[in-house]
Formats: structure tokens, sequence, C-alpha cells
């Protein structure tokens, strides 16, 4: 699949960051998402804050402009805490932003950051009521033995304004760190996931959520597995996967009983005893859990590739793609800058029929299911010029070197695209690169 | 550390991309890589970022790394034949507070507390079917402790270090701590001595800089750490009541 980015937004971070007085690490994205219909794309950053982009209507008076995201809304998600029990920071990070489906002229999101999960709700402004009785128009009270005669007031337009307040804020509920949140599709409840137990939330209710699943064994000596990624699916509000840091996935059915502690269906491929080695662990752990909107399949990515499964046969993956297996030999070093244990996240099409994930050096990968074919992709400033065509980028692993390659040892391990979101219908994806957003969109040649 | 292109390979792995070990392809190179595998490993889990509560995840990762390689070394009896001069090439200020640190580390993790106020101040899970998470939290003020005294001594020094770390991390009474620099274990403070590089069985590295525990003394030292001892304590008798 070509991609081209002749409506390309490069969206420079920096400038948001002026107008805050957090540190130069807040603006690292941390997450991207789109919404159901892919009107808005919402980022978080580690600073807590969140940025939704809003596209613009296609308008023929300014062609140029074709379904370009500007930013629609800015606020303050979560500020930075302090656990005053285990004298410990609470982050401000914004682990996961899920958006709710739209019920009416609002939008409403979840934004949670290690320990908090917060619901959003965004609204326009566009008019306001002037002619108040009891107040002036710079909202100062009037004496009221001067009111002499009553006026209704009345609606004049004003200026677009939009506003972010919060609705719920559903706290104290993880002693561990939040990785996932998802919405169900009931769209009354929710799930957050952290390192070893499961909670379920309805969205009205703020100071009660149902422990459905938890690992943590009767001994922490014991422990040896952690929960990675969690998520409903698409269509049956009674279904969730979870992923572990030993590459597993487990699907539950909370019908079958209030602790989901038992599994329905058990995900694994065995291990291939001939690569084994001491990170063979490590590179299993799943990173993200993805299923496809049709729900039968689902995706998950551990450090070297993307495996799509067919929820009904747990045996084995029925595709596996290769990220970046010239990795394999690196791996030692990988373990030794930490980069071993990187998230990357993973995401469908709107049509499931190819999958993209992140790598270092700022490529991101796509795989057509369809075709077979893959492509890498570049996400920097310098081959992201305005009205071209990313060019696809090839990683030379031994040998001699082809013009245009690059070799492993030359990619910067400091670059890494870990979020990644596609448009639900169209060809748009956005890409988050440190702290630059950018978003492609394809078209057919 | 690893210098640029040493990558730790499989016995029979035959890959090599930088050429550095191309010749060496016999057993002591892979014990030499492994050693130090083992000892980055360690190192990993004892720098934890004192501020913020360290991802579980990758803990987790890697002390099951350090057990694989533990348990080969013990399968292959190498653990024993481990020297100070062969193994101790770890410059002293690498090693810093081994159970002191890993210990907040995993008593961040949510693992000390008591329960009720043990998952974190807990007014959320609730389940109307199933026990109340929070109190199942079970506490192991003491057996973590106890546990060391089991028969271990045939799996190797390495083996009950490295389950000295584990339990330790688990204590939620800080007064265990003192206990286990009383241990006075030979096998322990030989590996300390091994991976410090100090020969002669001096006093173990990962004191250094503690303030008020001095490791040949047992006995509450650290006021900070009978503070926290106190507090364990209270919250303990509040919860209980």
């Amino acid at each position: 699949m070509e991609v081209e980015s002749d409506s390309h937004i490069h969206m420079c971070w920096q400038v948001l960051s002026a107008r805050t007085k957090k540190w130069p690490l807040a603006d690292i994205i941390s997450t991207v998402e789109f919404n159901y219909s892919g009107d808005l794309l919402a980022t978080g950053d580690k600073g807590g804050r969140v940025v939704i982009f809003q596209r613009e209507q296609e308008n023929k008076s300014r062609p140029h402009s074709r379904g370009e995201y500007n930013v629609y809304s800015t606020f303050q998600s979560h500020e930075p805490e302090f656990d005053y029990l285990k004298s410990l920071e609470i982050e401000e990070k914004i682990n996961k932003i899920r958006w709710l489906p739209q019920q009416n002229a609002a939008h409403f999101l979840l934004s949670t950051n290690d320990k908090t999960i917060k619901l959003w709700k965004i609204s326009e402004r566009d008019k306001r009521a002037e002619g108040y009785n009891l107040k002036d128009e710079d909202g100062r009270l009037r004496d009221p033995f001067r009111i002499t005669a009553l006026r209704v007031p009345i609606l004049k337009p004003m200026d677009l304004m939009v506003e972010a307040s919060p609705r719920r804020i559903f706290a104290n509920a993880h002693t561990y760190h939040i990785n996932s949140i998802s919405v169900n599709s009931d769209h009354e409840t929710y799930l957050s996931a952290d390192d070893l137990r499961i909670n379920l939330w309805h969205l009205e209710i703020t100071d009660r959520s149902f422990n459905i699943v938890d690992i943590k064994p009767a001994n922490m000596e014991e422990l040896t597995e952690v929960i990675t990624a969690a998520e409903f699916h698409p269509h049956q509000c009674n279904v969730f996967v979870y992923s572990s840091s030993k590459g597993t996935i487990r699907l539950c059915d909370m019908r079958s009983s209030a602790l989901c502690d038992r599994h329905s269906k058990f995900f694994e491929e065995p291990e291939d005893p001939s690569s084994r080695s001491f990170f063979s662990e490590i590179i299993s752990s799943i990173s993200d859990v993805k299923f496809s909107h049709s729900g039968r399949y689902m995706m998950s990515r551990d450090y070297l590739s993307v495996k799509v499964w067919d929820l009904n046969m747990e045996s084995r993956p029925l595709e596996t793609h290769q990220v970046h297996e010239y990795l394999r030999s690196k791996l030692c070093s990988l373990y030794e800058n930490d980069c071993i244990f990187d998230k990357f996240e993973c995401c469908w099409n709107g049509s499931d029929s190819a999958i993209m994930t992140g790598s270092y050096n700022n490529f991101f990968r796509m795989f057509d299911r369809d075709t077979r074919r893959d492509v890498t992709l570049e996400a920097s400033r310098e081959s992201s010029k305005p009205r071209a065509s990313l060019k696809p980028r090839k990683v030379c692993t031994g040998g001699k070197r082809k013009k245009d390659e690059i070799s492993v040892d030359s990619l910067d391990f400091n670059k890494k695209i870990l979020h990644t979101a596609w448009h639900p219908a169209d060809s748009v994806i956005a890409v988050a690169a440190t702290n630059n957003l950018y978003i492609f969109q394809g078209k057919i040649n | 550390m690893f210098t640029r292109g040493l990558k730790r390979k499989c016995v029979g792995h035959e890959e090599d991309m930088e050429g550095a070990l191309a010749g060496l392809k016999t057993v002591s190179s892979y014990s030499l890589q492994r050693q130090s595998l083992l000892d980055m490993s360690l190192v990993k889990l004892q720098l934890c970022h004192m501020l913020v509560e360290p991802n579980l995840c990758r803990s987790v990762l890697i002390a099951n790394t350090v057990r694989q390689i533990q348990e080969e070394m013990t399968q292959d009896g190498t653990w024993r034949s481990v020297t100070p001069q062969e193994a101790g090439r770890a410059p002293l200020d690498r090693l810093v507070s081994t159970e002191i640190l890993c210990r907040s580390a995993w008593e961040q993790e949510g693992a000390r507390p008591a329960p009720g106020l043990g998952d974190g101040h807990v007014q959320g899970p609730v389940s109307d079917l199933c026990p109340v998470t929070s109190a199942q939290a079970p506490r192991h003020p003491q057996s973590g402790i106890w546990e060391l005294d089991s028969p271990r001594e045939d799996r190797g020094g390495f083996h009950k270090s490295l389950d000295q770390i584990f339990e330790t991390l688990e204590t939620k009474n800080p007064g265990c701590m003192e206990e286990l620099f009383s241990d006075v274990d030979s096998p322990y403070y030989d590996l300390d001595t091994v991976l410090t590089g100090m020969v002669g069985g001096a006093r173990p590295g990962p004191c250094e800089g503690l303030e008020g525990l001095a490791p040949a003394t047992p006995g509450p030292s650290s006021s900070c750490k009978s503070d926290l001892g106190e507090l364990d304590h209270v919250v303990e008798i509040l919860v209980e009541t």
C-alpha cells in the first residue's frame, strides 16, 4: 500500500510547550487515539495534558485544507500527585485515552495515568446569554434595590469555545500501575487493568468497582508474571482478553464467574527451542493486544513481531509479521540500554486488512494482510516535506549496504515510535514520534 | 559493561556480526558472558528510581532472567567454581544497596502495606460475589525471614542471596533488615565479595552509604527504618481492629 503525505500535517509540539510551565519532557506523547468517527484525534503526553485535534470539513473554498487536523481543545487532565503512604510520586503521564461513543453534541473520553481514571466531557459553546437581571455584563452583581425592571436574557452568538470538564473521577482502585482501559460495547461499563488486577467499572459510579481478574500471588516472592494489556471484545460485552509478560493471552467470559481468574481460552504460541536464549521470555512479553474491528481476530505485539490470532484457534497465531527481526542478534545490547522493555502498540485499519506498528529510528511498519506486502516508513521532519510521498525505508542487515539503506548499527534507538493510530474508516494514520505528531493520508496510485 | 558489539551467545549459536568473539566459541566464553549478564541484571534490579514507583513488569522480567541464569549455573555446577578473581569485575560503586533498594522497589509495588491500606487505601475494588481483594492481601511479616533458615545450602550461595533479595522485597517489617544483615552467613558474603571484587570478606558493599545501618551490627540502627517499622506496626493495629 502506497502512502502519500499530500495532506499530511506535521504538528510541532515545541510551539505548544511554550504555553506551559512544564519541563521539556512533558511534551513526549504517550498515547494517541481516534474517536469512533475519526473526526477527532486525542493525544496524551507525559505532562498530563490532553490535546484534541479535529478534522476540518472539506471545503471547496479552501481546497488545500482537505481534511486537515487542527487543534480543537487542550486541557490538563492529570496533575502529579504524591502518595504519602509510600513516599512516592505518582506520575501525571497519560497512559491511555479511550473515547466513548458519541451520544449527543458533547464528546466524552476516558483518560488515565498510573492510578486514576477520569471521564472528560468536551463540549462546544458558541452562544452566550446577555441581559441578566442580577448581574452586569462583566459579572458584577447588581444592587437588587436598583433593579426597576425585569428583562429576559437573550442568547447571542460568540466565538466558538471548546470546554473540557471532568465529569467523573475513578480513583483509589489500583495498587499497581494502570496499563489499559477499555470501553465495553454496552457503552455503560469499562475495564481498567494494572499489573496484577483488572477492575470493572460503571461509567456512572465512581466509588465502587468490581475486581474481575486478580493474578497477585499469595506470596509476592512467587510473582513471575504480570498483566500487560487488556481489552473488551468489540461486540460481545461479556468477553475480554488480557495479555501477560510471558507471552500469553487469556480470553475471559464474565458470564462464567464473578472472578475471571479462570480463562475461557488460552492463546500461546509454543516456543521455538532452537531460538531459545536468556532473552526469550522478555521478547515474548506482549506489549499490546487489540481486537479486530470485526471481532473475529485479535492482534498481539511482542518485542520483535506482531501476531494475528483467530479467536477460534488457541494453539498458534494465524499470522506472524516480523517487525525488526534484525534486532534479534542485538538483544543483549538492547537489554543493557533497556530498550528491550519498550512497549510498542499496534493497530488495525478500518477494514482489518492492514496492521501498523512502530519501531526504532522513527520507523513504523505497515503490513497488508491481503497482499502479504509490508512497508517501512519514517516519521521525521526530513522525510516529511509537504506534499511529498513518504519513501519506503530499508534496514540493511548485513553485507553490502545499498544506497538509501540504513545499517542496523546506525539506527537511533532513542527515536522510537511506540504509539500509532489508524482512522476507523479512512486511510489516515497518526504517528507519535517522541514529542512530534505526524498525520499521514494514504492514496492509491 | 559490555563493549560495543559484545553479544551474549547461546552455546553453539553461530551468528556473530561484529566478529569480536568469532574464534572464541568455548564454554568459558559463554560463562563469562553469562556472568556479565547476571551482573548486569542484578544491577538493573537494584537501581530503582526512588522518586517514582519502578516498573513492575520490567522488574519481574529481569528477576525471571536472573532466576534462569541461576538455575542454569546451578545445573552446570559452575556456580561453585566461580572465584573472586575470575568473576569479580564489577566495580564497587556499581553495586548499590542491594536489599534496601530492591526491597523499596518491590515494597512500593504494594507488597508491603497491611490489608485494607495495603492495596493503596482502596475504597474501590469490591465484589459482592467474591472476597474483597484488599482483605485477601496476605501478610508475611516474619515468614520471609524465617524462610532464610530453611535448608537451601546445597543450592549455592547465590541462590540463597537471590531468595534473600526476593524475600526481603516482600518483608513488611524493616526490623527484618537488620536480621538479614546479622545473618552472617559465609555464602552470602562470598557472593558479595565476588560481585564487588573485594577479596577477604570485608564488609559487604550494600550497606555503604546507608546511614546508620552497620552491616555487622544487628538490631535497630537507622532511625528512618525504625520509624517505618513503627508506622507499620501502627497500621497493622489500626487495620485489624
